[in-house]
């Protein structure tokens, strides 16, 4: 089986989908010949040519309001935004109208669509190339959010995200984009939407995470287990809707909770997930479910590196949760 | 559309002659562009060795950059892109906290808190800008707007890319600026590319310049890489900002000579031939010939010149680069003007990891 990087996955991914589907068209800045600043269209303008993987203007809300109008009209837009921090300018079109097609059409008008976004930090991207802000797209009704942690599932959860009708806001984690490498299967497989996976099994925490910080976090869970510590580690996968029995189950088994995430604590993912945990499995609960998080700041530069949580931050949180009697 | 380009074009040769700059003065400009090339070659080098993290150049826009800054009173405030940095050494700001914000160091006014290429300054009326492309033009027209109604002469310029004027806050921001007459001068670098987009992706307008007549502004198109044409409609536009006459779109014809930034490879999108072709239009070169021809310049003073500005250049990187990083509580400030019980926490339980992982020999900086 061919080892592939993530950002490779999510370019094989797309090239095995628009050879399957030719409504399938990628449109976004310097995506054509360019291939994408990242790589992640490397070969599929000169593969499918310009109309079915178009360079655009330099309009978030340009590409995204075009690639609804394609949508409502029957094609399968894969809209690129460069960097999830620039996706602002089309997050009118995103929220107000993207994710409210369906409803406020009465189900009569769809946009399914993926946009995909490199996001997070780690890379030394100051604060416009490293935010994490899949929790303010999940806040509005409407959209799907994904975050792949490694290359099989990047690209097993990019075509199934391409094979259903909602509009999905597919984050990849670009820290990892190259270092997170591995098997991935030639042609067609997928990875369900809605679906969690258990990384590590075990009995004492249970450990949510997602993105490039599931690696961060599978290093501490990793280093917990030499102490004899057995973690549970759970991969979120899709951020929206998420997969509230695997959640559930490991917590009931466990009694203690973890989320780790680089978005900024307040309002981040961790607040939901905590507060679906407590409505219901408090009585399992043996300490607070506690949150690992990026700050509540914006993102730095040159501290960039106490700003998201690693592997030691990680671990004495773990411990700490470990440690609670009430 | 036609009839418009030709207008913009009369304009053009009308104003070189009114606003041409000469004896000390274009040597002060020639001065400054060819000091911000020595920056941007070393930089570039640091970057490659790792010694700062990422730079944007402005190799190749030096007189459109420099000549339309140019034209500006140091009261007069500018929203730069990411390629007027210069900006603001022409504008008097000392050597060594521009290049620290680089290395976002302890010297660095900004505090680290931005990528290379990013650095502000009160002191010269340079604002801080992002990295989002567009979003300084409306602010821009707002500070004009604000300069008009308190009554002060200021007068603002605005800088774009051509890759710019594609988003909804270019167009927010023209319009707006000819509603209010504000006083703006909006300066496009039409470098040819947005990273690896080229002209035709960006726009099919003829020329970017005739966009403001559709907004009610003049448009003048200059040729970008002749420092004193540049300042020369820079100067006009200025001049009639100040006077009460509204805004002017100047849109610069100049080149990107270099890589998008050093994160990119422009190899794979652009022909060296073309790059080769203007190359002979170096608006260094050019100015410099132009010099020497009127005799207040020689060879040799050049080669002087970029010796003692090489070697000030590396005095203050040397300077830069021997200060500490900031603090790492100062993550925590400046998020609002009084510390929230959140970021005090925070701050506490920041501080409290990075003891703790000290204390059991770990390290976050992996
Ligand atoms: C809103 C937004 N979208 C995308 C980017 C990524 N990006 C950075 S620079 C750039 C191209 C800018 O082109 P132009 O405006 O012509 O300026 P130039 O780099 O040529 O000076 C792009 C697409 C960004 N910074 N902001
Ligand atoms: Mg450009």
């Amino acid at each position: 089986m061919p080892v592939l990087n993530l950002v490779q996955a999510v370019n094989d991914a797309l090239r095995l989908e628009m050879r399957r589907d030719e409504r399938v068209v990628i449109l976004g800045e310097d995506v054509g010949k360019f291939g994408g600043v990242f790589r992640a269209t490397a070969g599929l303008y000169e593969e499918f040519g310009e109309n079915r993987v178009i360079d655009t203007p330099l309009s978030e809300t340009g590409i995204i309001g075009t690639a609804i109008g394609m949508a409502l009209y029957g094609m399968r837009p894969v809209p690129e935004i460069q960097f999830l921090d620039f996706i602002y300018s089309g997050y009118d079109q995103i929220v107000n109208e993207l994710a409210k097609m369906r409803y406020r059409s009465g189900g009569q008008y769809t946009c399914p669509m993926v946009i995909r976004a490199p996001y997070g930090g780690g890379i030394k991207g100051g604060l416009y190339h490293s935010q994490s802000t899949e929790s303010v797209f999940i806040h509005h009704a409407g959209l799907k959010v994904v975050v792949p942690s490694n290359p099989y599932d990047a690209k097993g959860l990019l075509l199934s995200a391409l094979r259903q009708d909602d509009p999905v806001l597919f984050l990849e984690p670009k820290r990892i984009y190259r270092a997170a490498r591995g098997e991935v299967p030639e042609g067609d497989y997928t990875v369900p939407l809605e679906s969690a996976a258990i990384v590590r099994e075990g009995d004492a925490v249970t450990v949510i995470a997602w993105g490039a910080m599931l690696h961060e976090a599978v290093a501490a869970v990793d280093r917990l287990a030499e102490e004899g510590i057995r973690c549970e580690l759970i991969d979120l996968r899709t951020l929206w809707p998420l997969d509230i029995e695997t959640v559930l189950g490991s917590v009931r088994k466990t009694g203690r909770a973890v989320i780790v995430h680089e978005a900024a604590r307040t309002l981040g993912l961790g607040a939901e997930i905590a507060a679906l945990i407590q409505e219901r499995a408090f009585v399992y609960l043996e300490a607070p479910v506690k949150r690992i998080t990026g700050w509540d700041t914006p993102f730095p530069y040159t501290l960039d590196e106490h700003y998201l949580p690693r592997a030691p931050r990680i671990e004495k949180g773990i411990r700490e949760t470990l440690d609670f009697v009430a | 559309m036609k009839t418009a380009a030709r207008r913009t074009r009369a304009k053009e040769r009308k104003a070189s002659e009114k606003y041409r700059l000469e004896g000390a003065r274009a040597l002060f400009l020639y001065r400054a562009m060819v000091r911000l090339r020595t920056i941007d070659e070393r930089m570039i080098t640091l970057q490659r060795q790792g010694r700062i993290g990422f730079y944007g150049a402005c190799t190749g826009q030096e007189a459109a950059s420099l000549g339309a800054a140019y034209a500006l009173e140091p009261t007069d405030w500018i929203f730069p892109a990411l390629r007027e940095q210069g900006v603001m050494l022409l504008r008097g700001y000392p050597l060594v906290p521009f290049l620290a914000q680089c290395f976002g160091n302890s010297l660095d006014e900004t505090k680290g808190r931005q990528m290379p290429s990013h650095p502000a300054s009160r002191s010269v009326n340079q604002v801080s800008w992002g990295s989002c492309i567009g979003t300084q033009l409306p602010q821009a027209v707002g500070a004009a707007l604000a300069a008009k109604l308190r009554g002060d002469p200021t007068v603002v310029m605005a800088f774009s890319g051509d890759g710019g004027t594609s988003t909804a806050d270019f167009h927010a921001a023209m319009n707006f600026a000819g509603v209010y007459k504000a006083p703006v001068v909006f300066v496009v670098q039409n470098n040819h590319f947005a990273i690896s987009v080229g002209r035709t992706r960006q726009t099919a307008s003829e020329s970017y310049a005739v966009k403001g007549v559709a907004y009610g502004i003049p448009g003048v198109q200059v040729d970008g890489n002749d420092a004193r044409a540049v300042y020369a409609a820079a100067k006009e536009a200025v001049d009639r900002a100040r006077e009460g006459g509204g805004p002017t779109l100047v849109e610069c014809v100049t080149y990107r000579m270099g890589a998008h930034s050093t994160s990119d490879d422009p190899t794979r999108y652009r022909d060296p031939k073309e790059v080769e072709e203007w190359a002979r239009r170096d608006p260094i070169e050019r100015f410099k010939k132009s010099l020497i021809e009127e005799g207040i310049w020689s060879e040799e003073q050049d080669a002087a010149l970029r010796k003692e500005l090489l070697e000030e250049v590396n005095a203050a990187i040397a300077t830069v680069e021997a200060a500490p990083d900031p603090e790492v509580e100062t993550l925590f400030d400046d998020v609002y003007a009084q510390m929230p019980w959140n970021l005090r926490e925070q701050r506490e339980e920041c501080l409290a990891a990075i003891a703790w992982e000290k204390a059991r020999g770990l390290s976050s900086g992996h």
